[in-house]
């Protein structure tokens, strides 16, 4: 039985604005073991970046209200005091983030950007901190690391950057490594190398991660399951294999038809879904797709519960569609084929 | 880093060149008058004729443009530039004045400084509470009041031959011959001056701080479990003052340069500001040309200190 490291629970998250409440997260649910690769996929709004933050607690705020559990190797982090929470963050969870080029501060070298956060955790003096920077440097596959430790970060290329911060996100050796859409900003090789880098050390520091993406094709390779938010909702959650064979909810069949690829005949065009994501502060009843699904019927005015609806163990879904009817109807939306295109 | 130097360098003697032409279309070209009149205007508002003739002819006003130009010039670095009105050598009264303004200067830019950005740190770090309001109203109370009158009131209520004798009146006594009559006569014009900077100051600060807070980098350091105070002075704050590091170059190089005009004044310090403003209550123009020029000398170096220390606090602009 491998460890279990997280554990969310009915996880919601809202945050009162001057127009409303804002529901960003409502009722989500998962569990990360040891060595599992998590992919959360979803467009923006989804809520799978706010999810991330609150489980490292950075979405605290006067105006921020929480309900469930993130537990952490049985502690839940969101009744954790902010000053204990120093001790989480980056410790036992690191976190990357999308955009390489803001997120190191820019007037300080990149090695004591590292090492600030090696010594924030441990008690260990400057000189060592440095040594594990530049070896993390070299893990991460920084060339010359012994002198790139002593660069600025404006002398680094955006994909050096983002090794860089998966460096500093490792660099405690944390259980569990957060990465918000860590290839969004870079180049498609770039974002090739960084994925492969994520597997490699993940492995290396037998570490858990979650990836969070809106490209399903980036989780693809990596993933052992994923999961597929929906404003502010879990509404697809299998194993990486399940999700790409026997897509349950008109949504996946969404993203996986915007997804080129080179092993089937080129449609005409991708697929893209019509509409935009709900509000969060006045969702639609029922079913949250609804509007914006070509499948929906009288019965998706009442919210579908997330549950298995299929053969397969732990493929959960949010669609009251009949399953036969799914598979023999969602061709058209995931390889574009003309005959049934809307 | 030493081309860096050179070029800046270069550059700051180029604008104080340029600073003199200014000067001189300013003062003689552009008013006109012919050669007598130009040569009125310089001596000043009691002249006999024999004194106009005499200027007229010794600053070449009768000679063609270049050759006033370099008159004017030569006068000015040999401190040959004297004013008519009080028979004194400008350089020699400016050079006088420079330990009052100079001690004004300091001890005003010590306190605005440091009173700047702790009120611009409190109110950002309470922003929207009720401290940053008491402060945001203070700050814009400071920035209104007149230095002229917050100075009158100061005097009237807190110095001697006023409602108390906390301080004494005015005057400036040199530090070297009593330190702590040179505190007690500079504490007041140290804080009537340093008061409007303070109010302003704390604003701008405020604003980065708030800017900053919202960087991806904080939340960088966020996720990297750093404390509060460790994000608010290392990265925040960091990153917050290097604006106000050009402000602060720039104010001080004002104020020392002669700019403090009215506070030197009510405290009657006796510094290059107040000398200007006397010489401009006596249409004494060679004084005003003397005082223009040394102001500007200091703008121009404090300029080139500023970029220098930017270049230290931003490694962004740092020449490779």
């Amino acid at each position: 039985m491998p460890e279990r490291l997280l554990e969310v629970d009915d996880l919601s998250v809202h945050f009162a604005t001057e127009d409303g409440m804002v529901r960003a997260v409502d009722g989500v649910s998962f569990a990360l073991d040891r060595g599992e690769v998590l992919g959360v996929v979803g467009e923006s709004g989804s809520g799978k970046s706010v999810t991330a933050m609150t489980i490292m607690g950075l979405t605290r705020g006067v105006n921020a209200k929480f309900g469930g559990a993130v537990r952490y190797q049985g502690t839940d982090l969101l009744q954790v005091s902010d000053t204990e929470m120093q001790n989480y963050r980056g410790n036992e969870i690191g976190m990357i983030f999308q955009d390489p080029m803001t997120s190191l501060n820019p007037v300080y070298r990149v090695g004591e950007q590292i090492t600030e956060a090696i010594r924030a955790h441990e008690q260990i003096d400057k000189r060592q901190a440095r040594k594990r920077a530049v070896e993390l440097l070299k893990q991460v596959g920084i060339p010359n690391p012994e002198s790139r430790v002593d660069d600025f970060p404006h002398q680094f290329s955006g994909g050096m950057r983002q090794r860089a911060m998966i460096a500093m996100a490792l660099s405690c050796n944390p259980a569990i490594l957060i990465a918000d859409e860590p290839t969004t900003a870079l180049d498609v090789t770039i974002q090739a190398q960084i994925i492969e880098l994520i597997g490699r050390l993940k492995r290396d520091f037998d570490s858990a991660v979650i990836m969070i993406t809106h490209d399903l094709g980036v989780v693809a390779d990596i993933a052992d399951e994923i999961l597929v938010m929906y404003a502010g909702r879990v509404v697809e959650a299998a194993g990486t294999r399940d999700l790409f064979y026997d897509p349950q909810m008109p949504y996946t069949w969404g993203l996986l038809g915007s997804i080129p690829r080179l092993d089937r005949p080129r449609p005409e065009r991708l697929y893209s879904i019509k509409g935009a994501p709900p509000s969060l502060i006045n969702a639609p009843p029922g079913c949250k797709f609804r509007p914006r699904c070509p499948h929906a019927f009288e019965k998706c005015v009442e919210e579908p519960r997330l549950e298995q609806r299929v053969e397969t163990p732990g493929h959960l879904d949010r669609c009251w569609l009949d399953v036969e009817y799914k598979r023999a109807h969602r061709g058209s939306m995931i390889h574009g084929d003309t005959s049934e295109a809307a | 880093m030493a081309a860096f130097l050179i070029r800046r360098g270069i550059g700051a003697i180029l604008v104080c060149i340029a600073v003199t032409f200014i000067v001189f279309l300013i003062f003689i070209v552009v008013p006109g008058g012919g050669a007598t009149g130009t040569a009125q205007r310089i001596a000043g508002k009691n002249a006999t004729p024999d004194l106009i003739k005499s200027v007229e002819h010794r600053w070449g006003f009768d000679r063609p443009i270049y050759v006033q130009y370099w008159r004017l010039m030569h006068r000015m670095f040999t401190n040959n530039l004297v004013s008519y009105t009080s028979q004194q050598k400008v350089l020699t009264q400016i050079w006088q004045g420079m330990p009052a303004t100079f001690s004004l200067t300091i001890g005003a830019g010590i306190i605005w400084l440091f009173f700047g950005i702790l009120v611009g740190v409190i109110s950002a770090i309470t922003a929207g509470r009720l401290s940053d309001r008491v402060i945001t109203v203070l700050a814009l109370i400071g920035i209104s009041m007149p230095v002229f009158w917050l100075g009158i009131i100061a005097r009237y209520y807190l110095a001697e031959g006023g409602v108390t004798t906390f301080f004494p009146d005015g005057e400036y006594v040199g530090i070297t011959s009593n330190p702590l009559a040179w505190f007690s006569h500079l504490f007041l014009p140290w804080i009537v001056l340093a008061v409007l900077f303070i109010g302003f100051y704390g604003r701008v600060l405020r604003g980065n701080i708030l800017d900053a807070i919202n960087e991806d980098y904080v939340r960088t350091a966020k996720a990297k479990g750093l404390s509060p105070r460790r994000i608010m002075v290392k990265h925040v704050l960091r990153t917050s003052l290097i604006p106000i590091v050009t402000l602060f170059g720039l104010d001080f190089a004002g104020v020392l340069g002669g700019g403090a005009i009215l506070t030197e004044t009510v405290f009657d310090l006796h510094g290059v500001g107040q000398y200007a403003a006397q010489s401009i209550n006596n249409f004494d123009l060679p004084p005003i040309m003397g005082v223009t020029m040394y102001g500007a000398f200091f703008i121009v170096c404090f300029s080139v200190v500023v970029d220098l220390f930017y270049a230290y606090l931003d490694p962004r602009i740092r020449p490779t």
